[in-house]
Formats: C-alpha cells, structure tokens, sequence
C-alpha cells in the first residue's frame, strides 16, 4: 500500500500530472472552532500557512502537520490535511519517522518555543543535524502559554513571569544561533504581524530541500503580551527590524539611512552619506555560513541602547541562511534500495535457514 | 609442557583404565561445560563456535554467555570475568545446565569466579600462565596461595595446561607479532575441547577462514593452526581418563539450525513485514542486552527494513509512531530503563490507536541495575506502566527460538487489532542459544491489513476515523489517501468522529472500549495450553518467559517421581488466554515461579482470587533445575502436611 502511494506520487510528479485542484487558502481550514484567545498571534501563523498551502503544488492528502503540545500546537486540528497533535517535545522524532518511511509527504512540524527548546530541545537539534526533509515552524512567544504563562527557555533574563516572580535568572536560548550551531541547512525569522513577509517566508521553507527553520516571532496576548513590539509595532520596526534579501546590502532605519557594515568579521552600524554609501555595506549572502551566524547574534546581548536613534543592531528577518546538504530521509532511502538491488534477492527462506543447517531423520 | 593430574584424577583414571584410554568413550546423556576468561580472552566467541559445532552435530542445546557489563572490566579480576556455559545432550535439553562437568579457567579470576559451577569431580581445564603471582594477586588471592598447587582442587580433574606456551610453540615459524598469537590462545582450548568430546573442526575452520581468510590469512591460518594443535595435544598426551561422546538428540525430523532469542527476534519480525506485505521501520537506541536487535535488522535492508538509531529512547519510540501513521509497521526496541522513558509516548499510540510493536529485553534491577543480567521484573511494568488507563497487549516468548513465532505475532495481533503490543523477553533467552527447527516461509500464514480507502465522491459526512468494527477496532487511514484528511492527537476523542472531547460520558465510553479492544485479542489467540501433564489435577504450575526450560525440566522429574504436577507456560499475558482462569480453577494448587519479586502471581491472584504461591529469585541469573526442583517439592510437601 504505502509503496503503491509513493510510487503513484513519484510518477504524478516526475510527470508533472498532478492535477491539483484550484485551492484557496480557506480550503485549507478545518470544520472545527479556533480556540485560541482572541488576539492571539496564532491566528495569523494559521492564516498564512492557510494561504501558502495552495502554493505547495501538493494534494490535501499528500500533506501533514506534526505538533508538540501547548497553545501553538493545536495548530493541526485547524488544517484540513492530514495531522497529528503529539506529545510535548517529540514531534520532530515523530515526523523523521514519518517523513523517512513516506518520502512522497510534504511534513510540517509545529512547535512552539518551551516545546522546541526545553522538553524537545535534543529532538530540535538532532532533527537539524540529521537535516531531515521537513519544515519547522517554531512559534515563539517567549512563554509557556498552554500552562499559563511560565518563563521559557527563550524568556529573556529577568523575565518576570509566574515562576519567577523575581526575575528568571537563567540565561536564554537564541533559537537561530542554536540552529546554526546544530548546523541547521535552512534558519529563518518572521513575524506574526508581517504576514506578506510570513508568507513568503513559509514557502521559502517549503522549496528549501532539508530541514527548514523558521522561527515565527507570536504574540501572546494573555501571559506575555508586547514581548516583540519593538519589531512589530510599524514605528519603531524600520529602526529595530532589517529585512535580509539574498544579494541586498543590510540596510535599515526609518530612511533607508543606515546600513552594517563588515569590518572583517566584525559588524558595525554606519549611518548613509558622507563618510559609506550603500557600496560599503555588507551584501546579504544566504550560503555564507560564518556570516549567517553573526547576523544570528543580532540578538540581546548586541542591544546597546533602548530606544530609536541609538546605535544598536537590528533583528534580522528573513533567511538568514540556506545551503543544500543531502537529507537524511534520502540517505536512508537510498541505502534501502541499494541493498535492494546489490544485497541479492530477498529471501526469506534463506534468511530463515541462515549458514549451517543439519537435518534430523 | 606442564601437565599434572592430580591425586583423585589419578584415581579415577585407575578406577576406570581398565582398557585404553583413547578407546575408552564415555556415552553420556548431556555434558554442561563452562568456558571462562578475562574479557579479552574470546570465551564468547569460544562458547558460540563450540555450540554450532555441537548444534551440527545434531545434540539438542541451550546456551547462558554472561559477560561483565564493562567493555574493558580491570583484566585479570574476578568482575572481568566472561564466561559462557552450554549444555548438550542426546535427550531434551531446556537449560543451560546447573552445575558444569567440565570448567575451563583462562586464568586464576576465572577460576574463583566459576569455581561454585563445578560438579564435584569435573574436570578443570586450566591455563597455568593465568595463575602467576600478578594474576593471583589481581584475582585477590591471598599471597604465596595458588590453588592449582595447594590441594583445594583434589576433589577435581585438575588439567593444567601453559596455554600461552603451547600456542606460541605451535606458531614459532608464524610472522605474527606476540600479540596476535596470544589472541589465538582459545582456539587452542576450543582444540582440546573438541577431542575432549569428539567434535570435528571444520565449522570452525569454515568459520575462521570466512571471518579472516580474504583480509589476513595469515591471521585465519594462525587460528587454524592452533586449533589443531589443542586437538591433537589432547589425542597425544591422552589427557583426561576417557573422552565423551554424546549421541544426536532424538529431535523431531526436520532441518535445523542453531539460533539466539535476539536472532530470533528479528527473523519473526522480518518475516511478519513479508508476510503483510507491509514495510517495517524499527526506531531504537542501543541498550543492553537489545542492541543486537538493531544490528541484526539495520543488516536486512534489502527485505525492505528501514532502522533509525534515534538520539534517545523517546525518539525512537516516536518515530515508530510517525512511521506507523504512514503506514508502517513501527517497532521499537529497548530494556527496562528505556521503555521507562517510552512510557509517555506508549500511551499516545493507545490513544491513536495505531500498530506499534515495542520489545522489552529486560535486565535486572531497577535503575541501571545489572545490565548484563537477566530478570522478568518489568512485566507489572508492561502491563499498567502508563499513566492513565492505557492497555495494551503483552507477550512473552519462552525461549530463543521462541522469540521468532511471538515476534511474528506480536506484529501480527498489532496490525490486526490497531494496538500497540509489548513483547517481553529477557537477557536470557536473548543471548541464550537452541537449535530451531525452522519453518519454510510458507509454512507461514499471512497477515492480512487493510487500509481505509479513498473517498472520491464527494461523500456527504466527513470521514470518521473512530469507526469501529466488530472487534472494536478502527481503520487504519493513512496520508497519501484521497478525502479522507484528518486529524488524531492525544488528547481524549470522541468516539466515531475523532474530535477532541471532554465530555465524562465519552470519556468513560473510550476507557471502556479501549479495554475492551485490548480484552478481544484474546478471541484472536491460542487457547492455553498444558505443557506436561493433565488439563486438571492437583497442582498447576504457571510460568511465563525465559523460565521455561527449568520449570519444563523439574515437571518432567517430578512427574516421573509420581507427583500429580503439570505445567501451563504462558506466551499471550495481556489479556490471558480466554480458558485461562477455567485452567487454573481445575487445580488445586497454582505455583507461580518468576525472576522477580512476584508480578505474575499478582496479576492471577487480583484477577481471579486465586491464592497462588509465588516462587521468586532476583539474582541476575536464571533458575537451577535442582534448586527450582525443591522449591517446589516445598511446596507439595507443604500441601501434604496441610
Ligand atoms: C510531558 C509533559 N510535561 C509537561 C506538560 C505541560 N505543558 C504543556 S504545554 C507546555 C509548555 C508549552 O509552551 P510552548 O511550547 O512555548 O507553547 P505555547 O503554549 O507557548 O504555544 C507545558 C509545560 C505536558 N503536556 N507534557
Ligand atoms: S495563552 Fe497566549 S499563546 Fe496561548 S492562545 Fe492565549 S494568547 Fe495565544
Ligand atoms: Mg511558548
């Protein structure tokens, strides 16, 4: 059965017969109420992947979503494809099993930031390093929204939250860094207040052949409302937010006036004129590792100042990077059919015999 | 050359020379010996080639390896000991033996840690290069004491042999370096123990000349070599006051061939993917004593077997998951610690109810325990080990070979019934060996699965994927399948659609019919059997697992001695056999002997207020016939005096 439906797949593929009907983004909506908060950046995240869907150039029936447990991962009740909503932590091991023995499923995992990086953390990073053919979407809202608003993993220090109602003492996850570091092949940012960008940003998940990354900055409106304002609030985002575009110089700022600059591998922020122009700057380039990593700590600890019209870096969005590795799941596949044809023929009755046998009369 | 046989020894060679002693064969019904060594001295390997040799030569067998759980224990101590043991024989064999004829001792560890093994009278096989002062002194021996010269082994046959001489004797034209001849140091002891009990060579040789033969010949040449030379030394110095033969065991007709619980376990599972037609995707994370499990399936790709090592037991258990909802059989291996880990997502496949395969080597203890050591502790385990209602269906395997037909079971009531079933071995019959009459791939019955198929028409209702059948089991509808997209969690459902609920009435409906399901397997397995004796009778003595062998045996002789005993070993434990309690109610006494502290007995004694006796050890080791034999015999007399 399963290899009738990978074979099917190939063949409507490789042919280009897939006949896709003419979805719209609501196709894609579930016949059960969203129970989120009202307010909540859940909704939005849902929206855009509901819009993107019809994009994919997959069937319903060809695709899944995967998810932990808390608020976000209720997602996958909301999709009318195929889903599962798991166990907490676990549903990058969940969706390696699956998309290793059904290659022909487009496979989304949806986690959220205690999820992904706490309980599941080890799952996050391995999932990385294998570089297993599916997209994470993380949603981070640097809380434990589900169990009401405990500090996370991704709470910056001095959280004040209910389990620490004197500050959180621990030092944060950078989710992007992390990914770098795990040497993730496709590590991205968005935002739940920019769903153009998001969009788009979910479908360059999607075309990236590997395991793509994609932390979404959410909104909880309920236990850590405003926690990403300064990037999403449309005054101060020129100033704080820089949109990367592969080949673009890093410019940002309410006028387009500033840009970063690369002196050797350190980054500086300059302001358009006299002294740089845009030649100066620093060109995006998706596939330079060592750069995608320093733009990944355009995070707290570069932050000098606390309002507009300080020198400090801004949040970087978009890809920040992506390189082909080869998949796990296409290894592992190839290794199967390898021995396929090379092993000999697959006998069981001469498996079951194995090397020495004696008879008794 | 040293060659010593000490006082007694002389004396049974005077009592029973009365013709030549290399005419002079032994017949012997069974023979145990027990091979012991540093780690690094091959006794497992030893162990293993001997027993296929023997298993050739159409003796039945059982085979315990018990090796220290350190890869690299301090050399030359009494826990760096390995040792295997094997018992042959011309009748029924089921254990690995008591108490040996024969020990060979590498070295002076060796021979402390194995000595209590030892019929009186057997014969010890010792190489004297093991006993010098620092081997004596890292066995903890105390100073200036050398049991080989002291008179503590007069009640023995003491054969002393400078192994490491021989060897580098019989390779002095060898290029090899000192360190590869030592290594062949066991081949000579495998030689003697060939003449020793008339074993031909060439299985050996076969095997040395595969394993070596293309890489280093000279290696595989050096092995040969030495092999012959243990042979024909104990032909020329007529060592031991007669040699042995054990005839072929009358087993039924057939072909043969020798096989580990765990080798076992993964032809059923092979077998059971190619008898549903179905692909196999076994998730795991290496443990002792179930990584061979993963190695020995990670090998079979080519039967379309895919194997994950996951970054831990939780991963892997999960990705079986992910893969079962894709529409592969997911199996998952782990010990006792791992699937303490498993538990959580265990519970999201009942929920999901989707096929899922776990096997569960145990080993003993709590924690980490003893790793190398087997135990049946972790059934109490399988069977509630959840949290929340959660059933599921436990099976248990009685021995190596055994492991093949509830393998292929476990996968076959799995698919079958949309439930996820734990299959219970146990380091003992894992590592532990017997000759397998083993079935022709069409002797094996299909497993028939059916999926859910598409819905194209434009159907009015949604898709259901809670719908039931008659066995209350629901459909397996898989991605990839047209119009039937949903969605299953572990969160509660409401039966029939699906959707998440929490309302108390369908709660309690899904409890039952979880259970329900889960007791409706029993509709789909063998009525218990009786194993030895009668279907009513005085008592009745209950087992599961890897106790098999031991309590088969001690029935068997007790029966003979005139007892009204008889013996039921259950294979299918959750839920029992639907004639089970019928069986035990036919008794009038139930003995449950378990390596444990009492699980089974608890489970029969709450679930039909029966007051059965429980037998339990918890040592890391299996049951001795003779102790497993007054054990009982206690209790009969026990129920003489009542
Ligand atoms: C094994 C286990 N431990 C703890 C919980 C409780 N729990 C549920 S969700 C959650 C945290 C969720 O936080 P996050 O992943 O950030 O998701 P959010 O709700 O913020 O979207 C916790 C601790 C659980 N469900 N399972
Ligand atoms: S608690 Fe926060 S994250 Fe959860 S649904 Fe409400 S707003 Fe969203
Ligand atoms: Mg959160």
């Amino acid at each position: 059965m399963v290899e009738t439906l990978i074979d099917n797949f190939v063949k409507e593929h490789e042919a280009d017969l897939t006949t896709l009907p003419d979805y719209k983004g609501k196709d894609f909506a579930s016949d059960q109420d969203v129970r989120w908060c009202p307010g909540c950046g859940d909704y939005t995240i849902l929206k855009q992947v509901q819009n993107a869907m019809p994009e994919l150039g997959y069937a319903k029936k060809d695709i899944v979503f995967i998810s932990g447990i808390g608020c976000s991962s209720r997602f996958p009740y909301y999709m009318d494809t195929f889903g599962m909503h798991s166990i907490h932590g676990r549903a990058p091991a969940i969706a390696t099993g699956l998309k290793v023995s059904r290659p022909d499923l487009s496979v989304w995992i949806i986690t959220g930031d205690g999820d992904s990086l706490s309980i599941g953390a080890n799952h996050f990073v391995q999932l990385l390093r294998r570089n297993v053919n599916v997209n994470l979407l993380l949603f981070n809202n640097q809380i434990y929204g589900l169990t009401k608003g405990q500090y996370s993993p991704a709470s910056p220090t001095g959280s004040v939250t209910k389990s620490t109602p004197f500050g959180s003492i621990d030092h944060p996850f950078n989710p992007l860094s992390l990914s770098m570091g795990a040497d993730g092949t496709f590590v991205a940012r968005a935002m739940d207040r920019d769903p153009k960008h998001l969009k788009e940003m979910i479908l360059r998940s999607h075309q990236h052949r590997g395991t793509s990354m994609l932390e979404i900055y959410q909104n909880c409106i309920v236990f850590n409302d405003a926690a990403f304002e300064l990037f999403t609030d449309k005054k101060s985002r020129p100033q704080e937010a820089i949109y990367l575009e592969q080949g673009e110089p890093l410019v940002f700022g309410k006028d387009k006036n500033k840009g970063v600059r690369l002196d050797g591998f350190t980054p500086e922020i300059v302001e358009l004129g006299d002294n740089f122009t845009k030649d100066d700057l620093w060109v995006h380039d998706e596939s330079d590792k060592v750069k995608a990593y320093i733009l990944s700590r355009f995070f707290d600890e570069q932050n000098t100042g606390d309002g507009e019209g300080e020198l400090r870096f801004p949040r970087p969005f978009g890809v920040l990077y992506a390189d082909d590795r080869p998949t796990y799941d296409d290894g592992v596949n190839a290794q199967v059919q390898h021995a396929k044809v090379h092993h000999g023929k697959a006998d069981l009755d001469a498996l079951l015999s194995g090397k020495e046998t004696w008879t008794v009369k | 050359m040293i060659l010593k046989t000490n006082k007694f020894a002389q004396k049974l060679t005077i009592l029973t020379s009365s013709t030549d002693m290399s005419t002079n064969d032994q017949i012997r019904e069974d023979v145990t010996i027990r091979f012991a060594g540093d780690s690094g001295d091959g006794m497992q390997l030893t162990g293993s080639l001997f027993t296929n040799t023997t298993a050739l030569l159409g003796n039945d067998l059982r085979t315990l390896p018990e090796f220290p759980a350190e890869i690299r224990a301090p050399q030359g101590t009494v826990p760096g000991v390995s040792s295997f043991q094997l018992q042959f024989g011309s009748r029924e064999i089921l254990t690995p033996g008591d108490e040996c004829d024969a020990l060979v001792v590498m070295n002076s560890a060796a021979l402390k840690a194995n000595l209590s093994l030892l019929k009186k009278g057997g014969t010890i096989i010792a190489n004297t290069a093991g006993f010098d002062k620092k081997n004596l002194s890292l066995a903890k021996y105390p100073e200036g004491v050398n049991p080989l010269e002291d008179g503590s082994l007069d009640d023995y046959e003491l054969i002393q042999i400078d192994v490491t001489k021989m060897v580098k004797e019989a390779l002095s034209d060898s290029d090899l370096g000192y360190k590869d001849i030592e290594r062949t140091k066991n081949m000579f002891v495998l030689g003697i123990l060939y003449w020793m009990y008339n074993r031909p060579l060439d299985s050996t040789i076969d095997f040395l000349m595969q394993k070596f033969g293309e890489k280093k010949p000279e290696i595989a040449q050096a092995n040969i070599n030495v092999l012959k030379a243990g042979f024909f030394y104990g032909e020329t110095v007529e060592l031991f006051n007669s040699r042995v033969t054990v005839k072929q065991a009358e087993l039924e007709p057939g072909v043969y061939r020798n096989i580990t619980g765990n080798e076992a376990l993964v032809l059923g599972l092979v077998a059971a993917a190619r008898k549903s037609n179905m692909p196999l995707f076994f998730g795991s994370y290496p443990i002792t004593p179930a990584s061979d499990v993963l190695h020995g399936l990670a090998a079979h790709k080519k039967f379309g077997v895919t194997t994950f090592q996951a970054e831990d037991e939780i991963a892997a258990v999960s990705s079986a998951i992910g893969a079962s909802f894709g529409g592969s059989i997911g199996v998952t291996s782990s010990s006792g610690p791992g699937i303490a880990l498993k538990g959580e997502a265990i519970g999201l496949a009942v929920m999901l109810e989707l096929p899922l395969v776990v096997l569960n080597i145990q080993r003993a203890g709590p924690s980490t325990g003893m790793p190398t050591k087997t135990e049946q502790a972790d059934l109490m385990q399988a069977v509630y080990g959840r949290n929340g209602e959660s059933p599921l269906v436990v099976l248990a395997p009685k021995s190596p070979a055994d492991c093949f037909d509830m393998a292929f079971e476990a996968v076959r009531i799995s698919l079958e019934h949309m439930i996820p079933v734990m299959f219970l071995s146990d380091g003992y019959i894992a590592n532990g060996s017997e000759p397998w009459k083993f079935p022709q791939s069409s002797d094996l019955k299909d497993i028939n699965v059916s999926f859910e198929g598409p819905r194209t028409n434009g159907e009015a209702t949604p898709f259901m994927p809670y719908l039931r059948d008659d066995r209350l089991v629901r459909k397996w509808a898989i991605p990839g399948t047209e119009g039937i997209e949903h969605r299953v969690g572990g969160l509660e459902k409401e039966d029939g659609t699906g959707n998440v609920s929490y309302d108390p009435d369908n709660h309690q409906k899904m409890t039952n019919i979880r259970r329900q399901k889960r007791d409706n397997v029993a509709l789909n397995i063998p009525e218990q059997d009786i194993d030895q004796g009668s279907t009513s009778g005085d008592v009745l003595v209950v087992g599961w697992g890897g106790t098999y062998g031991s309590i088969r045996t001690v029935v068997h002789q007790l029966r003979k001695e005139g007892h009204d005993v008889s013996h039921a070993h259950l294979r299918y434990i959750n839920p029992f056999p639907k004639n089970f309690e019928a069986l035990l109610k036919s008794f009038n006494k139930i003995i449950v002997p378990e390596i444990n502290d009492g699980q089974l007995v608890r489970l029969i004694r709450s679930e039909f207020m029966i007051p059965a006796i429980p037998i339990n050890k918890v040592k890391g080791r299996p049951f001795g016939v003779s102790e497993l034999k007054s054990a009982i015999e206690e209790q009969l007399s026990a129920q003489a005096t009542a």
